[in-house]
């Protein structure tokens, strides 16, 4: 999937900083597939910005060979957006934790989303608070116990993915951190040209450790993963089961597949382009259903970024950039009196230099 | 300002100075008359200083109280530095523009209003439940009551308008009673018109006759009533173009000026408070001029997107207005952590919280200069004017630049929205100041991101440079290479230099605006207090009292002869608009007994109120035992709740909400 030449290794980006994740941090394996994707990717560690909020994943950018800037709790995006602004350029990674993007950041990350600013968006999900010691976060399951909430959460959990398309998100993809697969949900979030959301299932070993066991443990996976591609019948369970739609309901069902004739059984043809199956994709729970991962949605429109050059284009078209006509502009008048004759310019002189 | 200082001894027959207030409705066109006015001022050779409280596009329901427009004008044979104490002339429209703007009117002065819009409708739109013009309330002031709309009328009928089209004419006629009142020629207004009512022919025509019809009534109605004549001479002046500049549209201007100087791209990141939203509105018209604008999701996100453009190279600007300023601190921090450039606007106006949005005040200072977690120094600048508010924004961009530090440039809701004249600069006569961005290594064949320069400034990075790959954040960085680093010994050493820097920032000596270098009294000022200061400072000498005025830009760092030229003082006052915050700076910087004279009313010093605070301390000089007690004009300025929001929001949607928060 869209592979350029590799100008770089996975060496290149690496850099000589001590990477202080705890030992068996989902961190470390999204760092690694992140670290293979971008030589594939033919990416430049000079043109290639991670910039990221606060948390353990927002300490990303110190663990990658390229510029990288590491901001304030949950403001990324709005530092990316004005790094993109100022150099279209640039090609940016943005990290960002369950807490940083949909707790403090909520706010701007819905806003970097519906104005579809050109970057890659990373979410490490691992609903907990990992940096301040193991606090619920917004996607924490209800009944997470916690320092917080020594009796188990009350709270209603975010849902990354169905907040990302609410905000008008143009691509919505999952992985997790150990997949296999990461590496190309990575590329594909790469080749769309717009703001692209990744949320990926991080294992926090130490503050909510194997919380996506259920899924992701190898063991079964099969069962429990259905990893999505355009173009494809939804199917899992090494094509014994499919999704289909029922008609009736509106609703999404889970149904057998007998001898691979998953046209009979009416499983869906994933089409990353319809935007009403991808808001079933992320709403389906876990549990009844498998979970859906790889490439939710995919339908490009123009960035924020490409119209603002455009926008900037079309304003200045035929116009002169002319400061001194520019500042004598409005209301003026003008007082007589001897003017130095060398001066081109009546006020020459009288300004402060 | 724009003229030169005049010193001369006042004389009571002639008045050096008139403020004239023009108020009525919104679609009376006071903003034009005003505007037109304030031109023909000019060319007179007079120096002026306006405020004009912005009508909006859409019209508020006609005649009422929060439909009516005033532009104030304070104009003189003398230097101007205010809008003035109180008027001298109120030229009301109709009823609500009576109401509204009566009580600011200085006792024994002149009243003209328009008694064909005293309907009985009108009168109850204003609240009024007597015709004031009649009842006899209105016997402190002079007044000259007589049917402007029917005169305006009668004046335009050759011309065959409707009687709507007619009526729009009384702006004009009354402009041309100013202009007669104060011995005006009509001829360039005349052009004016000619040229705004390009081939509507009939139409210019009619303002014309309009116009002279005005004049003509002054010179017959002066034989009977409080009409006379008044005339101001010229101040001399610099010779040169002249244009009239707000503080709003100074801001836009000086940013795009100090950008250039440095060869930048200018980005502007900003989100809508009152008075700050007209630096946006005016650069968001400016494009051609490398500037990008950016209004984000909030005031958070306004900066961290300007900083965001800083760190890619271009000059990140964010303006707000004190709540919008609270929620950057965080984002100061960053800037102030990770050294990139950045200007800050900040257009103060009353608080805590939300406030008086549309009121002036400098109760901003701590926040400006302490306001932010951690050691984390910032200059600050403060403008003292419109135009002054040019050169400032450009200091601002040049110490942003060459120091690698965010700068706060402070204006208040005063400058934002007053007008002067500006002399108009010569872009080619201000320094160039390319920057330099590092494109090699600069160690050998190591790159060190924090390595400091002679300022004590470390190196612009630019990712898209090949080879110098690096990472910043907020974290405590090491000396010179910039990873992070919690030591001790490291983080005293960085925050020492964070400190040095902004010390050592080189700003001009500070100098004496009026009188001495020693004396009896110095009178300090900073930001918009400056011209009733300034007057007043020159009124105390005039009458022999032993006081200079001076003025600081540079609230941080102070200039560094400051503490010595305050101790050649016996006393020093500092008058503000808060309660005394620059006067605490200036104690603790220099162990120096600076006294507070402080004022939060939202309307700024009256140069009368300054003057009495000064004679205070010079009960010596004969006939000033005591000083006196001055009631202060709590309409000094035309009330810009009015409709005040620079004329871009609808007015019917403002009727709805609570406006300008
Ligand atoms: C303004 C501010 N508030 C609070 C904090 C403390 N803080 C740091 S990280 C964090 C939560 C991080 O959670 P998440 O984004 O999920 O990242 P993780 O550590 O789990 O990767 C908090 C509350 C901060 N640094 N700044
Ligand atoms: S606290 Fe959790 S998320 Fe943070 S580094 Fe340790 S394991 Fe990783
Ligand atoms: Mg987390």
């Amino acid at each position: 999937m869209n592979d350029m030449t590799p100008i770089t290794t996975v060496k290149d980006w690496e850099t000589d900083q001590e990477v202080r994740w705890c030992p068996g941090c989902g961190d470390y394996a999204i760092l690694k597939a992140v670290q293979r994707t971008l030589p594939q990717l033919g990416s430049d560690p000079a043109n290639t910005v991670f910039v990221s909020g606060i948390g353990c994943s927002s300490r990303f950018p110190y663990y990658i060979e390229s510029y990288g800037f590491h901001t304030i709790h949950g403001r990324a995006p709005a530092f990316a957006t004005g790094i993109k602004l100022a150099n279209p350029d640039l090609d940016i990674w943005l990290v960002t934790g369950d807490g940083d993007g949909l707790s403090i950041g909520g706010n701007h990350l819905m806003h970097v989303l519906r104005r579809n600013v050109n970057m890659q968006i990373m979410l490490f999900n691992n609903e907990i608070y990992g940096l301040t010691k193991g606090q619920y976060s917004p996607t924490s399951r209800e009944g997470t116990k916690s320092p917080s909430t020594p009796l188990g959460s009350i709270d209603h959990p975010a849902r990354p993915c169905a907040f990302a398309l609410g905000a008008g998100a143009r691509f919505v993809a999952r992985g997790f951190d150990v997949s296999k697969n990461l590496p190309d949900v990575l590329k594909a979030a790469h080749a769309h040209r717009g703001a692209a959301f990744v949320e990926i299932f991080q294992n926090c070993v130490v503050y909510n450790k194997d919380v996506f066991d259920d899924f992701a443990q190898p063991k079964g996976a099969e069962d429990r993963q259905l990893w999505l591609e355009d173009g494809a019948p939804m199917l899992f369970a090494g094509g014994t089961r499919g999704i289909t739609l029922n008609h009736e309901t509106l609703r999404l069902e889970v149904v057998e597949v007998t001898d691979g004739d998953w046209q009979t059984a009416k499983v869906i043809v994933h089409d990353v382009t319809n935007r009403a199956i991808a808001h079933m994709l992320v709403e389906m729970p876990f549990g009844p259903f498998p979970m859906a991962l790889g490439v939710l949605y995919d339908d490009p429109v123009p960035t924020f970024d490409d119209m603002a050059i455009a926008d900037r284009e079309h304003a200045v078209a035929g116009k002169e950039p002319n400061l001194a006509r520019l500042l004598a502009s409005g209301q003026t008048w003008t007082v007589s009196g001897t003017v130095d004759e060398s001066a081109g310019h009546p006020a020459r002189g009288m300004v402060s230099k | 300002m724009a003229t030169q200082q005049v010193d001369a001894p006042q004389d009571a027959e002639t008045p050096e100075a008139v403020v004239v207030r023009f108020a009525g409705d919104s679609g009376d066109g006071m903003q034009l008359t005003g505007g037109q006015f304030t031109l023909s001022t000019a060319l007179a050779g007079n120096d002026l200083a306006t405020f004009p409280d912005f009508p909006a596009e859409i019209r508020a329901p006609q005649g009422t109280l929060f439909g009516v427009s005033a532009f104030q004008i304070n104009f003189g044979s003398r230097q101007i530095d205010t809008a003035g104490d109180a008027p001298d002339v109120l030229v009301a429209m109709n009823p609500a523009a009576l109401k509204t703007n009566i009580a600011a009117v200085k006792p024994g002065g002149l009243v003209i209003a328009d008694t064909g819009e005293f309907t009985k409708r009108n009168l109850e739109k204003a609240k009024y439940t007597s015709n004031p013009i009649e009842d006899g309330s209105l016997a402190k002031w002079d007044v000259l009551a007589f049917d402007i709309s029917a005169q305006t009328v009668e004046a335009v009928k050759p011309f065959g308008l409707g009687n709507k089209d007619a009526l729009r004419c009384k702006n004009m006629w009354t402009l041309g009673l100013a202009l007669w009142m104060f011995g005006r020629p009509r001829k360039p207004i005349h052009d004016w018109l000619r040229a705004k009512f390009k081939g509507k022919a009939e139409l210019a025509e009619a303002n014309i006759a309009a116009l002279d019809a005005g004049h003509a009534y002054g010179e017959t109605a002066e034989l009977s009533g409080p009409l006379h004549q008044c005339h101001l001479d010229p101040v001399p002046a610099a010779p040169g173009l002249y244009r009239t500049i707000t503080g709003a549209e100074a801001v836009a201007l000086g940013l795009i000026a100090g950008a250039r100087l440095l060869r930048l791209p200018l980005f502007f990141g900003g989100y809508p408070i009152t008075p700050a939203s007209a630096i946006l509105h005016h650069l968001a018209r400016l494009k051609e001029f490398s500037v990008t604008t950016f209004q984000a999701e909030d005031e958070i996100a306004a900066i961290c997107a300007a900083i965001g453009a800083s760190y890619a190279g271009s000059l990140g600007v964010t303006s707000s207005s004190g709540p919008g300023i609270a929620l950057k601190g965080e984002a100061m921090g960053l800037a102030i952590m990770t050294e990139l450039p950045l200007v800050i606007v900040n257009s103060q106006r009353g608080g805590p919280s939300t406030g008086l949005p549309t009121k002036t005040e400098q109760s901003d200072l701590y926040q400006a200069v302490y306001g932010r977690n951690g050691d984390a120094p910032m200059p600050v600048i403060a403008a003292r004017s419109p135009a002054d508010v040019f050169e400032c924004a450009i200091e601002a961009c040049r110490i942003a630049v060459q120091y690698m530090t965010p700068v706060m440039l402070l204006t208040d809701g005063y400058i934002a929205n007053a007008a002067e004249p500006w002399l108009v600069p010569d872009p080619e006569a201000f320094e160039r100041m390319p920057v330099e961005f590092l494109t090699e290594k600069n160690a050998g064949d190591q790159l060190l991101p924090y390595k400091r320069d002679e300022r004590g400034a470390r190196p612009w990075i630019k990712p898209g440079t090949p080879g110098l790959m690096h990472r910043i954040g907020g974290i405590e960085k090491a000396v010179d290479t910039g990873h992070l680093d919690y030591s001790p010994g490291n983080h005293q050493a960085m925050t020492d230099a964070r400190r040095d820097k902004i010390a050592g920032i080189r700003v001009r000596d500070q100098q004496v605006e009026v009188g001495n270098r020693s004396g009896k009294l110095a009178v300090v000022g900073w930001g918009s207090t400056y011209g009733p200061i300034h007057q007043a400072v020159l009124r105390a000498r005039r009458k022999g009292m032993d006081v200079s005025h001076i003025h600081v830009r540079h609230v941080w760092p102070l200039p560094a002869n400051l503490g010595d030229l305050l101790h050649g003082f016996d006393k020093v006052l500092v008058p503000e608009m808060n309660t005394g915050q620059f006067k605490t700076v200036l104690r603790d910087q220099f162990l120096v007994d600076a006294q507070p004279l402080t004022k939060v009313s939202g309307q700024p010093f009256q140069i009368a109120e300054l003057e009495a605070a000064i004679a205070t301390y010079f009960d010596e000089v004969p006939g000033n035992a005591g000083g006196e007690e001055i009631e202060p004009n709590l309409q000094q300025l035309p009330n810009p709740e009015a409709g005040h929001d620079d004329g871009t929001t609808p007015r019917d949607l403002r009727m709805m909400h609570e406006r300008d928060n």
